[in-house]
């Protein structure tokens, strides 16, 4: 049976942070029957005929999820799918929603990768930026994910705030460092229609660093996370030896994968289909059919090759030339030569003859680089 | 039944725009039982739609009513059309030279514009005979006799007899048709004479060629005759002639002073030019009609389409709109920058936009345009004189010995209190002021001479916005005038854009140049690498600007369920790259070679 990928939607947040545009919400009181509907979803796809080598559950926040609901959501999926031994099983956290109960439930339901938000070590911006937790207060929780046993732990920086000086940011990376989580992602800041920073902008009041200044905090993280013995693997994450998120490698390396939830996204045998957005809807439609299929899209040869490259060159060591052989039958540079030639001397991208992959210039400006790529 | 000379006016009306010329119309077709009111459609002589937007009327047309007047004979009035704009000034006289009379329109509110006054002097020139008629009498705002008294000071006619009418509502209609009966007089010429008719408009229909429209001054027509254009020699036969009732409708003949349309298999509107005469091939006028002259285009500028695969497309066009427009003028050109497009005059700057609003809108053509430009006289240091529309043909400054521009007289009338604002765009338009004429103690009429390249470059907006719409401009060609000129070329990323290089007087070289760049810097977008914008007369730099590199353009997150976001995402940036010409290295969007026009 072939593998595949499970991620979990659960929508809910104690409050919505001034820079997100996920699909969350506050209205808690959802939660119990969001979590039946979530189970229906899980019932009707268990006859599906592979083998799940990776299950990650996001958000949202699922720590929103109380002691007892977490565990019998873990139930419901192993009730349902063939589970392999020993796969990476993550969930996402918020240092505020963490509880030792909470952390002693997931591990007994063998959860062995936890993803804690922590953005940054400075309180102020926290603050600013519509968390509800403080550094003090992740630290308590990253010390207690560790004596409750996870030795695996991502944790997610944004750099590129309101008012972010390099030094802050650069101070909160060493921060981390002493920490030594086994994985640590580094998101530049976007500012995304329909958030609180969107609106601030449109009104010119969100002071963000310049270009530069920006750039020089994500070459500086890379630096200093090299330094300290992480790989920079893929344009915002970086891990340990052999802590590469195994779940997250399957969208790079063109891998399929069921997701469940509201508005959740799913990759298997070409197609592309979603659930709906809204997660009113979900619980209707869900309660309805079974299911919550909003769309489905049928990827042309040509969607699905240009897919495979522009998720392929997101990871650091490029694109394998030879697994693009072996998925489509065509060479690589027979279907891409002129682009890739386009952007070598761009300096976008190098081509060592096994791998195509982003120059560190390319790293900076990896989009000029994959639209080229695109049908 | 056959209505003799002697009851037959040919009469215009002369207005501004928006004094309710096209009503007034309506009203006198409706009051004549020419066309019923359901048959109205707002206002019947304005058949584009692009005419009814923008309130003009663009090509003169005609009309003939029939009216029953108080003596109880019926009369045969001829309403001829005339365009309201300045660049369509020689059609509006040769609409006036098929006249006998006008009714010169004025709003009783606004009082007399710069245009009217303009028209009102041509129509003296004519010898017609004028009925002031003061429009709009209806409004809160009407002060009639104070517009009575403005025709009396401004134009020196006696307006004590002056029409009060309101077209909109209907008031005096009666009164206006039965003072063309009473003042204008019937046409002269005799029918026994050698034929002349003068062309004052000409229609393109697919089916029957050229149609001249025509004002019979001697002499008869009527199918199977022979006659000739008398400027070109050209001969046709007559295959239908008729009137405008206001549809066409043939008829036996036309006589010696009536209007209607001759049919005689004219491929072309070229030969139905607007002034000439029509005679009789076998017994031709010994002389033509007087003040015939060829349309001159004065403003030129590139027209490409936005899509190189539209060329054929954008031709066919061109050639379509030239069957009903004998000023339009094309040929082929190329431009390093934007390819294959044509070179088009065109008598005006509303007759440029025009053109250009039909070809996107009716032909569905996205164009990209570039500066309109005038035409320069040179005269080079071997002796040669040229004439050059296009700054890209500019010789070299080394061999130019001197340059000459196309100077206008403008007149411009204004409220008093704006004479200060005007009087200083004229002078940062290097006019020359003529003098300055009380109209009344409100109202001021000023009269400059200006290089015409100034006025097509943004000089009406400024007008408007520095009298709030209060001001109203006439122009007239005035000749060639020595000027200190010199080209600007600009070069982006070190390579010369040939689309973007502009002719300007050389004090204001340094400022527009300047102002150029920097619109440029705005409308181009980053790149991986800086680029240079520069402008230069000759070698030398005279101005600069700095694209930076653009550093960062990557999305920071894609997973599962990013993909199909993040790819539309990326399409659309794809999608805007497509929209832009590639400039050696530097891709530009096409609202940079309108930049240049937007300045000012």
């Amino acid at each position: 049976m072939d593998a595949i990928a499970l991620y979990i939607h659960v929508p809910f947040c104690i409050k919505k942070c001034a820079y997100c545009d996920f699909n969350s919400y506050t209205e808690l009181e959802y939660v119990p029957l969001y979590l039946d509907s979530l189970k229906r979803e899980i019932s009707f796809y268990s006859n599906i005929e592979r083998t799940i080598s990776s299950i990650y559950i996001g958000g949202g926040t699922p720590t929103v999820l109380n002691e007892k609901e977490l565990p019998s959501l873990v139930d419901a999926v192993r009730g349902a799918f063939n589970i392999s031994p020993g796969l990476e099983f993550t969930v996402e956290a918020n240092p505020e929603t963490i509880t030792r109960e909470k952390l002693k439930v997931l591990r007994e339901a063998g959860v062995n990768r936890l993803s804690l938000g922590l953005q940054s070590f400075d309180d102020k911006l926290l603050k600013a930026i519509g968390r509800i937790h403080t550094a003090e207060g992740f630290l308590k929780k990253f010390f207690m994910a560790r004596e409750a046993g996870f030795d695996n732990i991502n944790v997610d920086l944004i750099f590129g705030l309101p008012q972010q000086k390099v030094e802050d940011f650069c101070d909160s990376l060493k921060k981390l460092l002493d920490l030594s989580p086994e994985h640590v992602s580094c998101y530049s800041l976007s500012v995304e229609e329909g958030t609180k920073f969107y609106e601030l902008k449109e009104k010119g009041l969100l002071f963000l660093p310049s270009e530069d200044e920006e750039r020089m905090m994500y070459h500086s993280a890379r630096r200093i996370l090299e330094e300290g013995g992480y790989s920079h693997y893929e344009i915002s994450n970086f891990a340990k030896p052999g802590r590469e998120c195994r779940h997250n490698l399957v969208y790079w390396t063109y891998g399929e994968y069921l997701g469940l939830g509201a508005g959740a996204h799913s990759f298997i045998d070409g197609v592309r289909f979603y659930n709906v957005y809204d997660f009113k809807d979900y619980i209707e439609k869900v309660k309805e059919k079974g299911s919550a299929v909003e769309n489905r899209e049928k990827l042309s040869g040509e969607d699905q090759q240009a897919e495979f490259i522009i998720l392929g060159l997101r990871l650091v060591k490029g694109v394998d030339k030879t697994l693009f052989y072996r998925k489509f039958g065509k060479e690589l540079d027979s279907v891409y030569g002129d682009a890739i030639k386009r952007l070598k001397e761009k300096e976008l991208i190098v081509d060592d003859g096994k791998y195509v992959k982003l120059t560190e210039k390319g790293l900076d400006l990896a989009n000029e680089a994959f639209i080229e790529f695109l049908p | 039944m056959k209505i003799p000379q002697d009851r037959i006016r040919n009469f215009c009306i002369i207005a501004h725009i928006d004094h309710g010329k096209s009503t007034l119309a309506d009203r006198l077709l409706e009051y004549t039982g020419t066309i019923s009111e359901r048959e109205i459609k707002e206002q019947v002589l304005d058949r584009m739609d692009l005419e009814r937007e923008r309130g003009i009327t663009i090509k003169a047309k005609a009309v003939r009513m029939i009216y029953r007047a108080e003596d109880g004979s019926d009369y045969l009035l001829n309403l001829i059309d005339t365009p309201g704009h300045v660049d369509f000034n020689y059609e509006v006289s040769r609409s006036l030279a098929a006249c006998e009379g006008v009714l010169l329109v004025v709003d009783a509110s606004q009082g007399i514009e710069a245009q009217t006054l303009a028209n009102t002097y041509l129509a003296l020139e004519h010898d017609l005979e004028i009925i002031p008629v003061i429009n709009k009498i209806d409004l809160p705002s009407a002060e009639p006799e104070r517009v009575r008294r403005e025709i009396e000071e401004v134009i020196g006619l006696p307006a004590d007899d002056a029409l009060l009418i309101s077209a909109k509502e209907g008031i005096g209609i009666k009164e206006v048709l039965d003072a063309i009966v009473k003042k204008i007089p019937s046409p002269k010429g005799s029918e026994s004479d050698p034929l002349r008719a003068l062309i004052f408009d000409s229609l393109y229909d697919s089916y029957k060629g050229a149609i001249a429209f025509v004002r019979i001054v001697e002499g008869k027509i009527e199918p199977g005759q022979k006659i000739k254009m008398m400027s070109t020699g050209k001969i046709f036969e007559v295959t239908e002639v008729g009137i405008f009732s206001p549809e066409m409708v043939s008829v036996d003949s036309l006589r010696a002073g009536e209007v209607g349309y001759v049919v005689a298999g004219i491929k072309n509107v070229k030969d139905t030019r607007v002034g000439d005469t029509i005679t009789d091939a076998e017994n031709p006028a010994k002389e033509p009609l007087p003040g015939y002259k060829k349309a001159v285009p004065m403003v030129f500028c590139g027209v490409y389409p936005a899509d190189g695969e539209d060329y054929e497309k954008l031709r066919e066009a061109l050639e379509k709109l030239q069957l009903n427009d004998a000023s339009l003028f094309f040929e082929p050109e190329t431009s390093a920058a934007l390819g294959f497009g044509f070179r088009c005059g065109f008598l005006g700057l509303l007759h440029m936009e025009i053109v250009q609003e039909r070809l996107e809108r009716e032909y569905g053509i996205n164009l990209i345009t570039t500066a309109p430009s005038v035409v320069y006289k040179i005269k080079k240091t071997n002796g040669e004189e040229v004439m050059v529309d296009n700054p890209t043909n500019f010789p070299e400054p080394s061999k130019i010995e001197h340059i000459e521009e196309p100077y206008v007289e403008a007149s411009i009338m204004l409220p008093a209190e704006y004479v200060g604002a005007v009087m200083e765009l004229c002078q940062e338009k290097r006019g020359n002021f003529k003098d300055m004429q009380y109209l009344s103690e409100k109202r001021v009429v000023l009269r400059y001479e200006i290089p015409l390249s100034e006025i097509i470059y943004d000089f009406f907006n400024q007008l408007k916005s520095r009298t709030k719409g209060y001001a109203s401009l006439d122009y007239e060609v005035i000749g060639y005038r020595k000027s200190d000129l010199c080209k600007v070329d600009i070069l982006i990323n070190g390579e010369l854009v040939d689309a973007l290089s502009f002719i300007v007087h050389r004090e204001k070289a340094y400022s527009r140049a300047r102002q150029l760049v920097e619109k440029l810097k705005e409308v181009i977008p980053r790149h991986l690498f800086e680029i240079p914008i520069q402008a230069a007369i000759g070698g030398r730099i005279i101005a600069r600007e700095t694209i930076k590199a653009l550093r960062k353009n990557v999305l920071a997150k894609c997973y599962g369920g990013d993909v199909t976001r993040k790819k539309k995402l990326l399409e659309k940036q794809k999608e805007g790259k497509k929209r832009m010409r590639q400039l050696g290295k530097v891709e530009v969007p096409q609202e940079a070679f309108m930049s240049v026009l937007k300045m000012g």
